[in-house]
Parts: structure tokens; C-alpha cells; sequence
């Protein structure tokens, strides 16, 4: 092990995991958005939107985050449509995370039965408020298990950022072993950096699991 | 819009090529998927030994498989078998290895699942009828452990398909690299072709997966109960 | 009896849920201060009658007055009309995620917008009145089923409805809980609460009704006082249901 090595190319690993952190945060909130908007249109049976999102599920659940950042990054500038590396990597991401998340909100959603909004519209609630105050606060908990696997698993997604031109962690790891042949250690730095990433989401999420079975739910 | 960039698709044997790749792909999965299923029912075997040993062992296998990208780890047998081993893996036995290990890892994780939820008095019972170990397993209990592993065998299927997609990344020849070949000799004569290419991959990648996954959930909903 | 002004009536109900008619043309009348039980057998309309009684099905045909004022057209507010409406359901519904004292509060403070410390103290006051002042910060898993449902009755109780809607709140129930809810029934009665009650428990609806309807088919069979309804049914259909309430004595 060449400690020397390893120190050199520290900040180049922690610049990667950075703009990874700093990318794959905001592909996962644009995801919630999206997945929101899909359950609920999935909830309502909003006519003509149901049927999009119904098919945009099924598009991006099957098809490779690799094969669609391919697509946005050489594929659409053949038609005129220029996306920067950053911009590709998130739209591509959410376009993935999306309907991970709607199916996480919808389970949530179905698993509240619908004599809970009878009862709390019997005692006078509006439609809204018992959506707010009754139906939303049990979904949520319910959906709490998905939507933390989900945040992992998009986290790892990320990781084929290097194929438009991403400067991540793959690609100085595959830099280092390509120029210097420094195997061990790329690999090594490699392998801690994601640990430190995705470690302290995972104890997160298994803490935040327990507290919520804790709290106690179902009549 | 008389020159169609899509008319790279049927130049040459383009089209023949880019199914020959995905066979690749396909090919992997498969072979992944196969030894995942046989070495993830062991696993989840293992798995419900209340040996503190084995505990540990499989908890720390499981955990570090989940975490890591499959990249990471595709790049790690790759790369650092290579090396540390001194033994010169290629491109398709490298991502089998990764798969399996992956797929073991989520198949053991299932099969335990399915096995802690049969009822403790069904191996009573069939150890009252004079059964050993082994027959126990495979007479009563895999048996009933089917219904709810078959579906999600069949998913890790097609999560399996997707994931080839990473060994491009490790230099196989497979759908991604025959197009970026494909793309590279037509860049003058269709400029395009890029969107084409990509485009269809994109679909070709649906079209495989998209049956699979839904024979799965049809499969989970009729057994649901 | 002596006729008290009308509080709910309904006049020519028709429920159909597109496969056949559930409810046909059903009149009734319940007066301030009665107590009015549905009886019939299981898919005879009674739950769904109920139901209809504070919108959550919709109806093909009819009216329904409150006050005497209509509730069932396009204009009512609904959320208006259910504060004035109070509903027990079979499988209690408290919200899960919420303590007794918060699933209890949640009416009065966001849909009636009344003082925390006000809501809060009739909100204890009732819940000793059904002896559970105790379980106040419980949660809904905590409780027994009879604590639930006396939970829910309090929940409904607080709005202070015109009128309490019970459908088959013992149902769910094990044997031994189901006196410690219907005790808190009889006590309403008494008090003088208008109540409308779909039960199974026949020596119940004896002791709290003031009328008895019976329902079959979708229609009202019989209607009487339950004295007259339990020992000389004027229908054959009433004979038959009530007899399957009783057991003769092996022979031989």
C-alpha cells in the first residue's frame, strides 16, 4: 500500500464524491416531486395523466439509467437539443428515481383504507383536510421503508455518471489505475468513498424504519 | 426528411449486430440469474442457521454486496482480480462473478424471508413423519416457499438485464459497444445516428424487460393469496 | 306517541348501484329525541341506508331533509351537514397516527375551529363520561375494541351532533366487550340523544328503541313499537328473520 499515493489523490476522490452528493441530492428530490405528482394523479384517476404516467413508469422501470443517459447526451444534440454533463445526469436520474418513488407513494397511498376518509369526513372534515390530516400522515409512514431503499439505490445509480464525461468517482478511480497502474489503492479509496456515502444513509434509514414501528400504528 | 437517420439501423448487417450485443447482455443475465437462484436458495438457507458464525459472515457478505454500486464492484473483480491475483479475468467472466455474487446476495436475502415465514410446526410435523433435514426441505418446504419466490426471481431477472448494461464500462463487447461502433464508422455518412442507435437500445431494453416484469407482476398478483 | 317535531326525514329514497336497486323507495321519518333501530338480514340495505343518511353513498332518487331543510342536493356542504350528523363505524376508524385525546380533538379544532383549552376540557369530560379518562395519551393500538369503539363514540360526541348514526358499532367486537359499548348506548338514549342504530343485537334494540324498522330486500317491511315487532311481527318475512334468533331444544 503506498500511503504516499493515497494522499495525493485524496482531494481528487472528495471533489468526486462531492459533485456525486451534490447531483444525486438533487435527482432525488426532483424524483419526490415527480413520483408525488404520478401517485396522486395514480390516486385521483386523473383521465388523460393517469395513462402518461402509467407509461412513463413502465419506461423508465425497464430501461437502463446507462442506456438513457446515452440517449441525452448523444443521442438528443442530433437534434438540436444541447444538454450539459451536469443536466444530463440529473434528468436522467430523476427520469429513473421518478417512478421508483411514485410506486413507493403509491403502496403508501393504498394501504390507507378508504373507511378512514369516510370517518373523517363523517365528523366533518373537508376532502382536503382529511387528505391532510388523516390519509397523508399514514401514507407517508407506510412508504417510509421504499422511499429510504430508493434513496440508496439511486445514490449507487449515480455512479455511471462517468459515461457523460462526469469527472465521479468511477472516473478517477479508472483514471488513477489506467495512468499510474496504482490498482489497490484506486480500488481501495474507491470502496471507502461509497461506504462514506452510503453507510450513514443506510444506519438512517434503518433507524428511522424501527423509530416509525415503534410509534405505533394500525387500529 | 428523405435522409432518415434511421436508415443506419438497416445498413449493412447493422441491425443483426446491435441483437447480437444485446444477446450478450441477455446471455449474462441469464447465466447470473441461474447460479444466483441455485447459490441463493443455499445462502438463504445459511442464512437461518442461528450459528453466531454464519450470522456474522452472511450479514456483512449481504451488507456490503447492497451498498456498493454494482460499478464498484464490477470494477473491483475486474480491475483488482486482475492484479492481486495475478489472474487475467475477461470482460464477461468478470461481470458473471459480479452478478452471481449480487444476485446470490439478493436471492439469499428473499429466500430467507420466505423460509422464516412457514411456520415453525411444518418442519415439526415433518420431522414427526420420520423426514430428515433434506427431505424436510425439499418436500414441504421449498414447496410451499415457491409462490413467493418465483415472482421475485423473475424481477431479479430483469434488474439483472439492466445492470449488464455497466459492463460496457469494463470493455465488453456487448449492445452499448456495437453501437458505439456502429455510430462511429456512419459519423460522416449519417450524422445522426447517434439518436437512432441510442434510441433504439433504448426500446430494444424496454421491449426485453417490460414482458418479464410484467409476467412477474402478474404472477404476485394471482398467487397473492 | 306523542309527535315531536322532525328532525330527519326522508322521503322516496332509490339507491342503485348500477347492478339492480339496493334501496327502493324508503320513507322514514325520525323525530327529536328517538331512537330509531334498523334490523334485517345481512345485504338488506340497512348499512347502506345509513350511510346515505349522511352522504357518504349517493342516491339515484328521493330527498333527504334535515331540519327541514333539503340535504341532498348539489348545493349542500356536505362537511356542514356532517358536523350535525354524527357517524359510529363497525371497525371504529380512529386514526392510527393519532392519540385518543388527538383523534378525539380533531373535529373541534380544524373543522369547527373551537378554543384548544375549551375542546380540550369537554374532550376529557367525556371521556370520563364513557370511563376511559385514563387512556387519554394512549394510542388506538393500545386499546381494547370496546375501549376503541367508546373512543369513537366520544370522537363523534364532541361535535355535539343533532343526531347519531351507529352502524353495527358491536360487530367487531368480542362478546365480552360489546355490553361496555352498548351501555354507553342506553346511556345516550336515556340522556335523550336522537340515534339511528343498525344492530344484530336483538335483546339490545328491545331495550333501546323507540321503533323498529325492518328491512328486507331493499324495502321497509315492517315498521312498529319494539313490543309489538318482537312478539306479534304483522309479516311472514318478519317471523322467519326473527326466528333464526332462536333455538329449540334438541329432541329425543
Amino acid at each position: 500500500m503506498d500511503i504516499g499515493f493515497v494522499t495525493k489523490y485524496l482531494p481528487m476522490y472528495v471533489e468526486a464524491a462531492k459533485l456525486t452528493l451534490r447531483l444525486g441530492i438533487t435527482g432525488i428530490l426532483f424524483s419526490i416531486i415527480i413520483g408525488i405528482i404520478c401517485s396522486l394523479a395514480g390516486y385521483y384517476r386523473v383521465p388523460v395523466i393517469k395513462r402518461i404516467t402509467a407509461i412513463y413508469i413502465e419506461l423508465s422501470r425497464n430501461t437502463p439509467l446507462l442506456v438513457q443517459l446515452f440517449f441525452l447526451y448523444f443521442g438528443l444534440p442530433k437534434i438540436g437539443i444541447m444538454l450539459s454533463s451536469e443536466s444530463c445526469a440529473v434528468i436522467g436520474l430523476s427520469f429513473l428515481g421518478g417512478s421508483y418513488m411514485a410506486e413507493a407513494f403509491r403502496s403508501g397511498l393504498e394501504a390507507v383504507e378508504k373507511s378512514q376518509v369516510e370517518s373523517a369526513l363523517a365528523i366533518g372534515l373537508s376532502h382536503p383536510q382529511a387528505m391532510r390530516y388523516v390519509v397523508f400522515p399514514q401514507a407517508l409512514a407506510v412508504s417510509v421503508p421504499a422511499l429510504c431503499a430508493n434513496v440508496i439505490f439511486l445514490i449507487k445509480e449515480t455512479s455511471v455518471f462517468s459515461v457523460v464525461a462526469l469527472a465521479d468517482l468511477m472516473y478517477v478511480a479508472k483514471d488513477l489505475i489506467g495512468l499510474y497502474y496504482q490498482t489497490d489503492e484506486a480500488l481501495l479509496m474507491l470502496v471507502i468513498a461509497y461506504l462514506v456515502l452510503l453507510l450513514p444513509v443506510s444506519l438512517a434509514a434503518g433507524w428511522l424504519e424501527r423509530r416509525l414501528r415503534y410509534a405505533g400504528f394500525g387500529n | 426528411m428523405q435522409d432518415l437517420g434511421i436508415r443506419v439501423l438497416f445498413m449493412g448487417n447493422n441491425f443483426a449486430r446491435l441483437m447480437g450485443g444485446l444477446w450478450i447482455t441477455v446471455k449474462i443475465s441469464l447465466i447470473s440469474v441461474a447460479l444466483s437462484i441455485i447459490f441463493g436458495i443455499l445462502l438463504g438457507m445459511v442464512m437461518t442457521l442461528k450459528n453466531p458464525i454464519t450470522r456474522c459472515i452472511t450479514k456483512v457478505y449481504l451488507e456490503f454486496i447492497r451498498i456498493m454500486p454494482q460499478l464498484v464492484l464490477l470494477f473491483l473483480v475486474y480491475f483488482g482480480a486482475t492484479k492481486s491475483f495475478g489472474i487475467q479475468l475477461s470482460g464477461q467472466v468478470s461481470a458473471v462473478i459480479v452478478f452471481t455474487l449480487w444476485g446470490t446476495a439478493e436471492m439469499g436475502d428473499l429466500v430467507r424471508g420466505a423460509l422464516i415465514s412457514i411456520p415453525k410446526h411444518q418442519y415439526e410435523s415433518g420431522a414427526a413423519l420420520g423426514l430428515d433435514v433434506i427431505q424436510i426441505y425439499r418436500y414441504i418446504i421449498i414447496p410451499q416457499t415457491q409462490r413467493r419466490l418465483i415472482p421475485l426471481a423473475i424481477n431479479l431477472m430483469t434488474r439483472m438485464i439492466k445492470t449488464t448494461s455497466l459492463i460496457v464500462l469494463i470493455g465488453v463487447v456487448e449492445v452499448m459497444k456495437v453501437a458505439q461502433q456502429i455510430i462511429e464508422a456512419n459519423r460522416y455518412t449519417v450524422p445522426d445516428s447517434a439518436l437512432w442507435i441510442y434510441g433504439t437500445i433504448f426500446f430494444l431494453y424496454f421491449i426485453v424487460c417490460w414482458p418479464i416484469s410484467r409476467l412477474a407482476a402478474r404472477m404476485e398478483k394471482k398467487w397473492a393469496n | 306517541m306523542v309527535q315531536k317535531e322532525k328532525l330527519l326525514e326522508i322521503h322516496h329514497l332509490h339507491k342503485d348501484y348500477g347492478n339492480g336497486p339496493v334501496l327502493k323507495d324508503i320513507s322514514l321519518d325520525v323525530h327529536k329525541g328517538e331512537v330509531v333501530v334498523l334490523i334485517g338480514p345481512s345485504g338488506c340495505g340497512k348499512s347502506t341506508f345509513l350511510r346515505c343518511m349522511n352522504g357518504l353513498e349517493q342516491i339515484q332518487s328521493g330527498e333527504i331533509l334535515l331540519d327541514g331543510n333539503v340535504i341532498t342536493d348539489n348545493k349542500t356542504k356536505w362537511s356542514d351537514v356532517r358536523q350535525k350528523i354524527g357517524m359510529v363505524f363497525q371497525s371504529y376508524e380512529l386514526f392510527p397516527h393519532m392519540t385518543v385525546i388527538d383523534n378525539i380533538l380533531l373535529g373541534p379544532l380544524k373543522v369547527q375551529k373551537k378554543d384548544k383549552k375549551e375542546a380540550e376540557k369537554e374532550a376529557k369530560e367525556l371521556l370520563g363520561r364513557v370511563g376511559l379518562l385514563d387512556k387519554k395519551d394512549a394510542f388506538p393500538r393500545q386499546l381494547s375494541g370496546g375501549q376503541k369503539q367508546r373512543v369513537a363514540i366520544v370522537r363523534a360526541l364532541i361535535m355535539r351532533p343533532e343526531i347519531l348514526l351507529f352502524d353495527e358499532v358491536t360487530a367487531a367486537l368480542d362478546p365480552e366487550m360489546v355490553r361496555e359499548v352498548l351501555d354507553v348506548m342506553l346511556e345516550l338514549a336515556k340522556a335523550g340523544s336522537t340515534m339511528v342504530i343498525v344492530t344484530h343485537e336483538m335483546q339490545f334494540a328491545r331495550a333501546v328503541a323507540d321503533r323498529i324498522v325492518f328491512l328486507d330486500g331493499g324495502e321497509i317491511v315492517e315498521m312498529d313499537a319494539p313490543e309489538k315487532f318482537f312478539t306479534q311481527p304483522k309479516t311472514d318475512r318478519a317471523r322467519r328473520f326473527l326466528n333464526t334468533f332462536t333455538f329449540k331444544k334438541k329432541e329425543g
